[in-house]
């Protein structure tokens, strides 16, 4: 078992002996990490008694009052971040006001716990951390392997993998506190949006997965002769549940056979993520055109819809990860902003060509150009 | 007034906030949210940070306090992270108009919320 080096600073004494029980005999385990992580609690009383310690040694973890008697807590955080200590602050507020919120995030705080706290939030909180701890290792450890993996990427891909926890939290808390009565029949709505919410994110994480796949490049690829109308029809009448239910008619225009050399999981990730957003951003009644041509030396494959469009400003940024559109008419539409950036991802390995055209409240149409 | 582009969780705390005895109005959308303000002065607002753009609540928050000076605002971010990411792109003057009473996380308890709301409202 690794143990964290975890440092208390507070000036109340039941603060430093609660953290030290609450944390002494707990262990922190996830299934995607290879050990357990335990924890070593050192404390201190006052700001100049946490810098002696925090010179002395490394330390992963500091729990910090900003309130103490001598220096203030965010003075210790400055001096961490002045000296570039590599350790995650969490700040122990008895609230968090908005100020001391500003000021200490800008100085490297990471996380607040608000006092007085339960044994249950704090090791929570020390959870998301040793999480964030050991992402953190292992992307230092791919960096010096030679691969991108993005701080940024993680940071968002957390803030989209908690709204929906948050959410489905919220519905159980409703359930356990017997909000709306007894029986369960009062409840299938706030059922079925939890199950919406739990889809949402298992579809984050399927596409999360195909996204390191490609960046990481350890997806394994097999090209060889596809035939795209083949693929763009089982993408169709795998999303034709999907078209039934939004009153979208889905129509693949084909003349002859067209081939190229490819991998068929990922012209089938194309398609799926195209169709599926043409069906998703379209309106009652609306249509999807998958047209395929090919010309002299390129093969053209386009998804044409009738749907809400959007603004040619939009456009640009859509094919970056986590872009969502917002406006009235997406808030209701699930989505975790990576199929478009992962598509793109997937065309440049074919050196190929994707635009848009759009206009509000009239459609969108993205082409595909393979050159041969 | 609440405002958050996640259904859900507006949902759950406009519930939440009329358990407490209160009044709810509820925004999906800065516009929709803009048009309350225009037309309404509600006694407190508790506003989403992260909607349409990073910093949506900031700019309601500033618009609630410019019409309305004394409706205290509770902005409610998951300060974590990302949240420490955007405050880096904050500007000094920027930060100058944020004009929020309090700043509290998503996670934060009905019973404890309850007790913000009441100190903010004086009651």
């Amino acid at each position: 078992m690794e143990k964290l080096k975890l440092l208390v600073v507070d000036d109340e004494p039941g603060i430093r002996s609660g953290v030290e029980r609450i944390l002494e005999n707990h262990t922190v385990s996830f299934p995607f990490m290879d050990e357990d992580y335990g924890f070593d609690v050192d404390v201190a009383e006052t700001g100049e008694e946490a810098l002696k310690i925090i010179k002395s040694k490394p330390l992963d973890i500091i729990l910090l009052d900003n309130k103490l008697p001598g220096i203030q807590g965010v003075e210790v955080l400055e001096y961490i971040n002045q000296q570039q200590i590599d350790v995650v602050v969490v700040m122990i507020t008895s609230y968090a006001s908005l100020e001391l919120a500003v000021k200490a995030t800008r100085k490297g705080a990471y996380d607040f716990v608000p006092k007085p706290f339960t044994p249950k939030e704090l090791r929570a909180s020390v959870e998301t951390i040793t999480k964030q701890l050991f992402l953190r290792k292992m992307t230092q450890k791919l960096n010096t392997e030679g691969r991108q993996v993005r701080f940024q990427f993680l940071s968002v891909l957390s803030h989209e993998l908690k709204s929906p926890l948050n959410a489905v939290e919220g519905y159980l808390r409703m359930m356990q506190e017997k909000k709306y009565g007894e029986h369960i029949t009062e409840y299938m709505e706030i059922i079925d949006r939890s199950l919406n919410r739990v889809q949402g994110m298992r579809n984050l994480i399927m596409d999360m997965l195909d996204f390191t796949r490609i960046e990481s490049g350890k997806k394994q690829r097999k090209i060889e002769p596809q035939n795209l109308c083949e693929i763009s029809q089982h993408c169709i009448d795998s999303f034709q549940p999907l078209a039934i239910q939004k009153d979208v008619d889905v129509y693949l225009n084909c003349s002859e056979k067209i081939t190229m050399d490819a991998d068929r999981q990922e012209l089938e990730i194309i398609c799926n993520n195209l169709i599926s957003n043409a069906i998703k951003y379209n309106v009652k009644g609306g249509r999807v055109d998958v047209n395929l041509n090919k010309e002299e030396d390129k093969i053209l494959l386009s998804v044409q819809d009738t749907g809400i469009g959007m603004e040619e400003e939009d456009t640009k940024s859509l094919f970056e990860d986590f872009v969502r559109i917002k406006s009235e008419q997406t808030k209701g539409i699930s989505g975790s902003g990576l199929g478009l950036s992962i598509v793109k991802k997937i065309l440049d390995l074919y050196d190929a060509n994707i635009s848009v055209d759009s206009t509000p409240g009239e459609g969108t149409s993205f082409t595909v150009e393979f050159s041969q | 007034m609440i405002v958050d582009d996640d259904v859900d969780y507006l949902f759950q705390m406009r519930e939440g906030v009329k358990d407490m005895g209160f009044d709810v109005i509820t925004a999906g959308t800065q516009k929709e949210a803009e048009d309350i303000i225009e037309r309404t002065r509600p006694d407190l607002a508790i506003l989403d940070l992260m909607m349409e753009n990073q910093d949506t609540g900031f700019i309601l928050s500033h618009k609630i306090k410019s019409k309305h000076p004394d409706v205290p605002v509770i902005i409610v971010s998951a300060v974590t992270a990302e949240t420490g990411m955007l405050f880096d792109v904050t500007t000094e003057e920027e930060r100058d108009w944020i004009k929020a009473d309090l700043f509290l996380d998503k996670g934060i308890r009905n019973d404890q919320l309850h007790k913000e709301i009441k100190k903010l409202l004086k009651i």
